[in-house]
């Protein structure tokens, strides 16, 4: 095997354009695993861990090589709360943003913040940047828009960010869990929310309709929260695996959002 | 491929095949058997290491990207003559029942309370959350923890 640690962004877009088909190792979290139970063995890896720029969080352009620990200790609520609940401080002190989107899963803690608050993904190649929106990055399960000379270079937030926003996840335990559902709810200065669940579906999704529904009644009534709640439910689309049932996600989704959304009310 | 890397203190050379882990380099290459070699995947927290001054999973890390690095392991913590104050606190409040989650207790405690000198209770916990006991000694772990928090605070 071979590994390449560039220092510097360019060293590194030049590496990959020269080997396109090099695995990309950031902090490991979900890549070693793989390798320790045979399911993969690269024969090239370029591992970004040194990569500079990566590291950089400038206001609203977060590097793809920033930790869940640094993330957790930022000024960005719901994106601090989501970065607590990751794995174990082990997991946080190694484990990336950009490691996050690159393994696409469906429970991906960091996508229901994404999806709410509608960021952009930057890639970089020796051809040049694009900058896609969540949902042209994140295409299926474990599936990327990414092209192989690509790296994920940073996460760009909108201008402005509500200053109301929560996210929370169920599963089995407070720590070390892979969410079952989890959810973001952001509350706008016009009030005006947006809902993102992940673990519900292929991909992180929008409860569009929901959203639509809540923002159109001016008193937020036990009756209009509770409607809400039942749109969520029936909007997502989860499965039943060895994790938890279709049905039960689909309830907890509604719970979720809901307990969610009357927080932002409250702060 | 050869790699050098600082561990405890001193600069080894080690060998290393294909993707291996720092867990793996660490065990059957520089005979440091501390760091325990359990779940692979990021789950038990036997493995845990300082590297870079972070506490991480050694399995979790590539050893071909440790080149160059500093490592800590529990070997690296205290001597048999000069245990480290967590090692005593350890010792002292019966925190060890079959070891073998030990040195990464041993690595997680140091850690925090090196960016922590006092934390809570909660904290502890949460800082600890990565290290899984499955004699489920946790209460004793708790308690040593909390004597050198509360040594501190007085
Ligand atoms: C015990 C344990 C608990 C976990 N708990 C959670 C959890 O609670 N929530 C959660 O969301 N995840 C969890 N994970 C999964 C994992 O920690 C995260 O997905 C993490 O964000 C991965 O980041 P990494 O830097 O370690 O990625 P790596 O493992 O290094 O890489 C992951 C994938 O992304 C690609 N990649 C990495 N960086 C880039 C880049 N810059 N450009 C292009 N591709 C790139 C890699 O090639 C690889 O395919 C857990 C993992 C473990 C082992
Ligand atoms: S062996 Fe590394 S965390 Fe379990
Ligand atoms: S003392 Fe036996 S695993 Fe913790």
């Amino acid at each position: 095997m071979n590994i390449e640690r560039p220092s510097g962004l360019e060293e590194g877009l030049e590496a990959l354009a020269a080997s396109p088909e090099a695995t990309l190792l950031a902090g490991g979290t979900d890549l070693m695993v793989e390798i320790n139970y045979h399911a993969r063995r690269p024969e090239h890896v370029i591992a970004l861990r040194r990569v500079k720029e990566l590291k950089e969080w400038d206001g609203r352009r977060l590097g793809a090589g920033v930790t869940f620990r640094r993330i957790e200790q930022g000024p960005i609520r719901a994106l601090a709360q989501l970065a607590r609940t990751v794995g174990s401080p082990q997991i946080r002190a190694a484990g990336t943003i950009g490691g996050n989107l690159g393994t696409a899963s469906p429970a991906g803690d960091s996508h229901p913040f994404l999806a709410a608050c509608d960021a952009h993904i930057e890639l970089q190649s020796r051809r040049g940047t694009r900058t896609l929106r969540w949902d042209e990055f994140l295409v299926g399960v474990k599936r990327t828009s990414r092209q192989d000379d690509e790296l994920i270079t940073a996460v760009v937030l909108p201008e402005a960010l509500p200053r109301r926003q929560e996210f929370a996840k169920v599963g089995v335990r407070s720590a070390m869990v892979i969410a079952t559902v989890s959810a973001c709810v952001m509350v706008d200065d016009e009030g005006q929310a947006r809902v993102a669940l992940g673990a519900v579906g292929p991909t992180v999704l929008r409860a569009r309709r929901a959203e639509e529904m809540i923002n159109s009644e001016s008193e937020k009534s036990d009756a209009a929260l509770a409607e809400f709640a039942r749109l969520v439910s029936e909007e997502v689309k989860p499965i039943t695996d060895h994790r938890s049932t279709e049905e039960y996600r689909r309830h907890a989704a509604g719970v979720l959002s809901r307990r969610l959304f009357e927080r932002c009310l409250r702060t | 491929m050869k790699i050098t890397l600082v561990v405890n203190r001193e600069e080894r050379e080690a060998a290393v095949h294909g993707p291996e882990s720092l867990l793996f380099v660490l065990r059957e290459r520089l005979g440091l058997l501390g760091a325990k070699d359990a779940c692979l995947q990021g789950e038990c927290g036997s493995c845990t290491v300082l590297l870079d001054g972070e506490a991480v999973c050694s399995c979790l890390v590539m050893a071909g990207d440790a080149a160059g690095s500093e490592v800590l392991t529990v070997e690296g913590l205290g001597t048999e003559d000069e245990l480290h104050p967590v090692q005593a606190a350890f010792v002292e409040h019966g925190a060890v029942q079959c070891g073998f989650c030990t040195p990464g207790f041993l690595i997680s405690t140091a850690h925090l309370l090196g960016h922590n000198p006092t934390p809570t209770t909660d904290e502890i916990r949460e800082a600890l959350a990565g290290n899984i006991c499955r004699c489920t000694g946790y209460g004793a772990v708790l308690r040593a923890v909390e004597s050198l928090a509360g040594e501190r605070r007085s």
